[in-house]
């Protein structure tokens, strides 16, 4: 069974963003990348499929910039075994995602689609399920655990109310939550094997897919600063003041 | 002669999941350390895997073939954390690894290389109980016996001796002096040698969770290839041509730890407040902070210089000055911190006790700060003559 894992080069998770003045976006100039979070949860997740012996071979793929080899190459050096980058430096929204994982998939015919619930730099969490409807396939988002189990996958997710467990019949779409596993740390050893392994460059137009951006950002701002508490004299003061907001 | 070392780009790629490793591992683990006086098992293998042990040895030995700028650039990441972490890989990768590098037969490299790359942790035996900034002076004697040697005597202070697997050991092939101390020769003695004892870890002023013991050779019965090089005479040059690397070591450990402990003093004193505002607004603060920074930049291209003529030749002048600076540097960094701490600077609650106590010994090994003084002087004066005299 191949595992593909969908990985996005974002804004560094240590970084503290900043909005550019003009407020188009957040300032990425000279700020520090890596791999979404969610996504490194996917690849490891995927990894560990592969050393229980219930996969063969891991496909990383990213869609984005140049630089998003850098990206792909960690996911290589962590224990994917080949990489495919769909290059392209304009704004690729989830749709456009989903559509160019759903043609690689056809080509690729993996059992298991493993991506991040979501990326910390638009937390759009559109693109897994996007991609499930897209192929028709079963789907088991926000996954706390995961297990193989044949031809199925049960996945136990996080809900508001505590886990959900689904059976899904591969080939099947998994989006990772934040406790799912702990990510493994690339070793030098590994680094240097994964500069060896293969990496093909593609475009969007390779799979007929058109990225053209359906939504415009009108304007992005910091969120807004605390403003201090007030204190009161007593439950009688609280209570008054509580109407006057309108919340009791 | 310049070394390519290892591919920039693969390098840039693991300082990066390094200074991860550090933040997110190395760091959270320290108070374990501490409190037990050891790294925990599971946490050394991990640092096996990560490659650590294997920095230096090239890569047909099983290492990854660090030049070294790129070996002194990761020592410094490394070194933002517990100093024990660099301490129990150092051996490996400067001074037992530059000796093999250097003077080893091709079976001394082939036999310890990849076990040294793969985490068999190693020992240095210089210093000993009558001899320590004056090492040719040693006792300790290896006696020709048929084609083997048997050595006798005791090494003192010998970091990681309790662990390690291989002890490269300096002892005298000859009674007599000799010019260029020639007297001395180096042996790759495994530890688990009839007649080596280790004594208990001595109590430190700091660095907690690294340890050293003394090493007793008992009539030490050693086979004829367990001279390095399979050549007599060579031990002290050896060891001397390896100083430069191990001085950077510590020169690396230095700067990266003097920027933990500024960053923690700059965080209190955004802090802490006096007289109804942070001590960070107040510029006698601000002096020591401003100061603290300056020298740690300072040490940074100190070593950056040194390390690339390190690479290309000798660099005695260099490596030692940026080694003396470096030491004295994170000495002073770590004085202010627990000065900017005041009264919680003295306390073991706070972390700058500590970084003042683990900053200690950097000015002692790898050539005190007055060796280093004399071995500058010593080649300036040289340099000086030849120069005079062309
Ligand atoms: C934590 C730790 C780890 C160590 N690890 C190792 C190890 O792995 N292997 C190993 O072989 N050794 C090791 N050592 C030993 C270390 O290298 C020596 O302690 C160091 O070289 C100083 O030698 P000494 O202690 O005998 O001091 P001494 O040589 O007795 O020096 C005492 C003082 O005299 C000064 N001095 C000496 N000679 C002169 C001179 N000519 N002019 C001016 N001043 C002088 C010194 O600068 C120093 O201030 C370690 C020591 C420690 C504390
Ligand atoms: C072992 C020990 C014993 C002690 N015994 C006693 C005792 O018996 N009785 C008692 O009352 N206290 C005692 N103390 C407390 C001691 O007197 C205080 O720790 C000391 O006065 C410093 O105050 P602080 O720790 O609050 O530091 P802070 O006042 O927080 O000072 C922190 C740093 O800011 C600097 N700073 C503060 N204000 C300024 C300024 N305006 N401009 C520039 N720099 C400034 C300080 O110099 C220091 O470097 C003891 C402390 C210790 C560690």
């Amino acid at each position: 069974m191949k595992i593909l894992v969908p990985v996005k080069r974002v804004i560094d998770y240590n970084v503290k963003p900043r909005v550019k003045a003009d407020g188009s976006g957040v300032d990425l100039a000279n700020v520090k990348m890596s791999m979404n979070p969610f996504d490194e949860i996917a690849v490891e997740e995927a990894i560990r499929i592969k050393e229980a012996g219930k996969a063969d071979e891991i496909i990383a793929v990213s869609v984005g910039p140049a630089k998003a080899q850098e990206t792909l190459r960690t996911a290589l050096a962590m224990g994917a075994d080949r990489a495919i980058l769909v290059e392209t430096d304009d704004t690729v929204e989830p749709l456009a995602v989903a559509k160019i994982l759903k043609a690689i998939a056809d080509e690729e015919q993996p059992g298991l689609i493993m991506l991040g619930k979501q990326a910390i730099d638009d937390d759009s969490n559109q693109t897994g399920q996007m991609l499930a409807a897209l192929m028709g396939r079963p789907q088991g988002t926000f996954a706390n655990t995961v297990e193989i189990d044949g031809g199925s996958v049960i996945v136990k997710r996080e809900i508001d109310g505590g886990l959900e467990t689904v059976k899904l019949t591969m080939p099947a779409i998994v989006t990772t939550d934040l406790r799912l596993n702990e990510p493994r740390y690339a070793s030098l050893p590994n680094i240097m094997k994964a500069k060896k392994k293969q990496l093909d460059v593609k475009s969007p137009a390779d799979f007929g897919v058109d990225t053209a951006p359906r939504l415009t950002t009108t304007n992005v701002s910091e969120p807004p600063v605390r403003q201090a508490g007030e204190k009161v004299a007593d439950v009688d003061a609280m209570v008054a003041k509580l109407k006057a907001l309108g919340i009791a | 002669m310049a070394t390519t070392g290892m591919d920039p780009e693969i390098f840039d790629q693991f300082i990066d999941q390094l200074k991860r490793y550090v933040r997110e591992r190395l760091i959270p683990a320290e108070a374990e350390v501490i409190a037990n006086d050891r790294i925990p098992d599971d946490l050394l293998d991990e640092m096996r895997e990560m490659g650590l042990f294997g920095l230096t040895m090239p890569e047909e030995y099983g290492g990854s073939g660090m030049n070294v700028p790129q070996y002194v650039e990761t020592i410094r990441v490394l070194s933002y954390a517990l100093p024990a972490y660099r301490s129990i890989t150092s051996i490996n990768l400067g001074m037992v690894c530059s000796a093999l590098k250097n003077s080893g037969t091709d079976e001394q490299k082939a036999e310890w290389l990849p076990r040294l790359a793969a985490g068999e942790i190693a020992c240095f035996g210089l210093t000993e109980p009558g001899s320590g900034s004056d090492s040719a002076a040693m006792a300790t004697t290896a006696r020709k016996d048929g084609n083997g040697y048997v050595l006798n005597g005791s090494k003192r202070y010998i970091t990681n001796a309790p662990h390690a697997k291989l002890g490269l050991i300096m002892a005298r092939t000859s009674q007599e002096a000799l010019p260029r101390n020639a007297h001395v020769s180096a042996f790759l003695v495994p530890m688990d040698s009839p007649g080596i004892s280790v004594g208990k870890p001595d109590r430190k002023m700091g660095q907690s969770g690294s340890h050293i013991a003394d090493i007793y050779l008992d009539d030490v019965k050693l086979p004829g290839d367990a001279l390095l090089g399979g050549e007599e005479g060579k031990g002290f040059a050896t060891a001397m041509q390896s100083l430069d690397n191990g001085r950077l070591s510590v020169g690396a450990a230095s700067a990266g730890y003097a920027q933990r402990i500024l960053d923690t003093a700059l965080r209190y004193a955004s802090e802490r407040k006096a007289f109804g505002e942070p001590i960070a607004n107040f510029q006698l603060i601000q002096a020591m902070l401003a100061d603290s920074r300056a020298e740690i930049y300072a040490a940074e291209c100190m070593l950056r210089d040194a390390s690339e003529k390190a690479d290309k030749g000798k660099a005695i002048i260099e490596c030692a000055s940026a080694k003396m600076f470096a030491s004295e540097m994170c000495n002073r960094v770590a004085d202010r911190c627990v000065q900017i701490h005041g009264g919680a600077g003295y306390l073991a609650e706070y972390e700058a006790e500590r970084f003042y106590r683990d900053s200690r010994i950097y000015t002692i090994y790898e050539g005190t700060t007055q060796i280093l003084q004399l071995v500058i002087a010593k080649n300036m004066l040289r340099e000086f003559a030849a120069g005079a005299a062309a």
